[in-house]
């Protein structure tokens, strides 16, 4: 009898919780706002990957004639020098997903291990994870940007997203750890703890899957965050040194004069394909929001 | 309350001495020497080079050990003396500064302020109203997705180049010199609004996004239901959500003030405007990282004071700080 009691508890947790997640997808699948956000972000991924196979012209060499505006050989026009703005386009578009990818998941990591450690641990550990985030949040970064790339001549797009990780995590390591705090109180951690659990298995078995939600958003939006203080660093010549990013077309459109030119092609592109990443991440945020907390479903 | 206090002060305190330590590194460790790169601009005999170079190391205080520097940094520092410029060598740090500290505050105060204000009382309207919500809603978010300089450059180009309204760049305008007259600050307004206008609505739509999920939570929690019940009038029942929805957007300012002055300082160098921005991107072009360093440390000073009204208007504003119990987030 025992025994059969035993086997049933696996079933009666495990229909719940399957039930649950068929719930979320029914409500994902009807959501406009994940729908819409998706799709701008799915479209644009594939438009990163597979852009550089449809041009054959590489993205900083100088190819075609001076500043024309978009035509059927060069779909975004050219640059000043005959650069194939369209080539730049792709190759800063996935420039754009590996610093975003790399930096909201360095930052999330860092984010989630302070987070969890001081919101668990509380007490001394707490206190001391607290004024490591404080100062981290306030240090400003291009100072500390500076003195990196002192040391390294050559930047690549990992060095940047590296570095906007290590940088970025402050305020998700303080929602985690808020988030942390109101579960470690609850009866089931407790028990948890009585039990003889390892805090490390406390942690990832009984408190993140809790909140693995509110985790996925905030990897989201670390993800968006990213990309623009790497559009940012791009901007006043911090950014990678090989390469190209859409940030730093937008850097070279300006310090020659394509506003003044009137050259919209050279500067529209990289931040609207910015703008829409950001964007499509964001929305797709909300949309998550919707889906995940029933209070905030539209009825 | 106290304890509140001791502690903030502390974190500030190590703050200030941490970020003022790197700042301190940055002309220390640059590729190159500073010195040698600003003799190397003045085709020099090589003998003469040498004394040169003696004498302007010893004028920027770089031919005494490491941690000697460090401690006249310090001194010096204390002293309101940032050292000379190598850019604009011999004016000396502080003046440069001083020149265009006006010129970033003017810009940045009222830009993230008004956009605080504004976005988030936009924001509480518009939660919870459908056709508010899926009309202007979507614009905020565009709005908040932007790269700063991306909508600094469209304004530039839409207002500035193609329909010739605002002027490009500068920050006043080339014929005029600074004066108390009508027409010169007929100009200064003139270059100031459209990076304004740019920071404000990127601000702008994050707000009034940040404060209408707010609402909604507000608005779906237990005591808004139950002053439902008992039949409250729904403007009550808005004005208690938006007080609570208030304080995550206070400590959502301390967070965003870093992120916020690093797209002032963008903007400032796509409008060419004559602030910290863009002496920082002319120091990182000639090499002076002792202007940098001079900038850095206003920047370092600003976002402190910053955070430290932010905490202080988070007392004002949550009571709990007050009587000791758990409320404000470290």
């Amino acid at each position: 009898m025992t025994d059969a009691n035993l086997m049933t508890v696996p079933d009666a947790a495990a229909d719940p919780a399957r039930r649950k997640r068929s719930e979320a997808l029914y409500f994902a699948v009807r959501n406009p706002k994940l729908i819409v956000g998706g799709t701008v972000l799915v479209a644009l991924l594939l438009l990163a990957i597979v852009g550089p196979y449809l041009t054959d012209n590489p993205p900083n060499d100088y190819v075609g004639p001076k500043a024309s505006p978009p035509s059927g050989d060069y779909w975004f026009g050219t640059t000043t020098f005959g650069q194939d703005v369209f080539s730049q386009f792709v190759h800063g578009l996935r420039t754009t997903f590996v610093v975003g990818v790399l930096g909201g998941g360095i930052a999330a990591l860092i984010g989630m291990a302070v987070g969890f450690t001081a919101g668990y641990r509380g007490g001394r550990v707490d206190e001391f994870l607290n004024m490591v985030t404080n100062i981290v949040l306030v240090i400003p970064t291009l100072a500390v940007l500076l003195v990196v790339s002192a040391y390294l001549k050559a930047r690549g797009v990992l060095v940047e997203g590296l570095f906007v990780g290590f940088t970025s995590w402050p305020w998700a390591a303080r929602a985690i750890r808020a988030q942390t705090f109101s579960l470690t109180a609850r009866d089931f951690v407790d028990l948890a703890r009585l039990s003889g659990l390892r805090t490390r298995r406390i942690i990832f078995r009984e408190i993140a899957p809790n909140m693995s939600s509110y985790l996925v958003m905030t990897w989201i939006l670390l993800f968006g965050g990213s990309i623009l203080i790497a559009a940012t660093l791009d901007f006043i010549g911090l950014g990678p040194t090989n390469g190209t990013s859409l940030g730093l077309m937008m850097n070279n459109a300006v310090l020659w004069s394509a506003l003044q030119l009137g050259m919209w092609w050279w500067f529209i592109p990289p931040g609207l394909g910015i703008t829409a990443v950001v964007g499509g991440l964001y929305i797709m945020n909300v949309g998550l929001d919707e889906v995940f907390n029933p209070r905030l479903r539209e009825l | 309350m106290r304890r509140y206090f001791t502690r903030k002060f502390l974190i500030y305190l190590l703050t200030f001495f941490f970020a003022v330590s790197i700042d301190w590194a940055i002309p220390r460790f640059m590729p190159g020497d500073p010195v040698q790169s600003m003799l190397s601009r003045a085709a020099l005999h090589p003998e003469s080079a040498t004394a040169m170079y003696d004498y302007y190391s010893n004028s920027f205080g770089l031919d005494v050990p490491i941690w000697r520097q460090y401690l006249n940094f310090w001194g010096s520092l204390l002293q309101g003396d940032l050292g000379t410029s190598v850019w604009l060598y011999p004016q000396p740090v502080s003046s440069v500064i001083a020149n265009a500290i006006p010129y970033t505050l003017a810009l940045m105060l009222p830009a993230i302020l008004l956009s605080w204000w504004a976005g988030n009382s936009f924001g509480a309207f518009a939660a919870r109203r459908k056709w508010l919500d899926n009309t202007a809603l979507p614009f905020a978010y565009i709005l908040n997705s932007m790269p700063y300089m991306w909508l600094g450059i469209l304004l530039a180009w839409l207002l500035g180049s193609v329909l010739d309204i605002f002027p490009l760049s500068g920050g006043y305008g080339y014929g005029l010199q600074p004066e108390w007259s009508l027409e010169f600050i007929g100009s200064l307004l003139k270059h100031w609004f459209l990076p304004f206008a740019s920071l404000f609505l990127v601000g702008f739509g994050g707000w009034a996004i940040g404060m209408r999920n707010l609402i909604i939570y507000e608005l779906e929690s237990d005591y808004s239901h139950y002053l439902t019940a008992l039949g409250a009038p729904q403007r009550l029942i808005r004005r208690y959500a938006f007080r609570n929805a208030m304080l995550p957007q206070v400590t959502g300012l301390a967070l965003q003030i870093g992120v916020i002055v690093a797209g002032a300082l963008v903007t400032e160098i796509v409008f060419s405007y004559p602030g910290l921005g863009n002496l920082i991107l002319q120091a990182i072009n000639n090499e002076d990282y002792f202007l940098l360093q001079g900038a850095f440390l206003f920047i370092i000073i600003g976002v402190l004071i910053a955070n430290f009204v932010i905490d202080m208007v988070y007392v004002l504003v949550d009571p709990r700080t007050r009587t000791g119990m758990r409320g404000a987030t470290s």
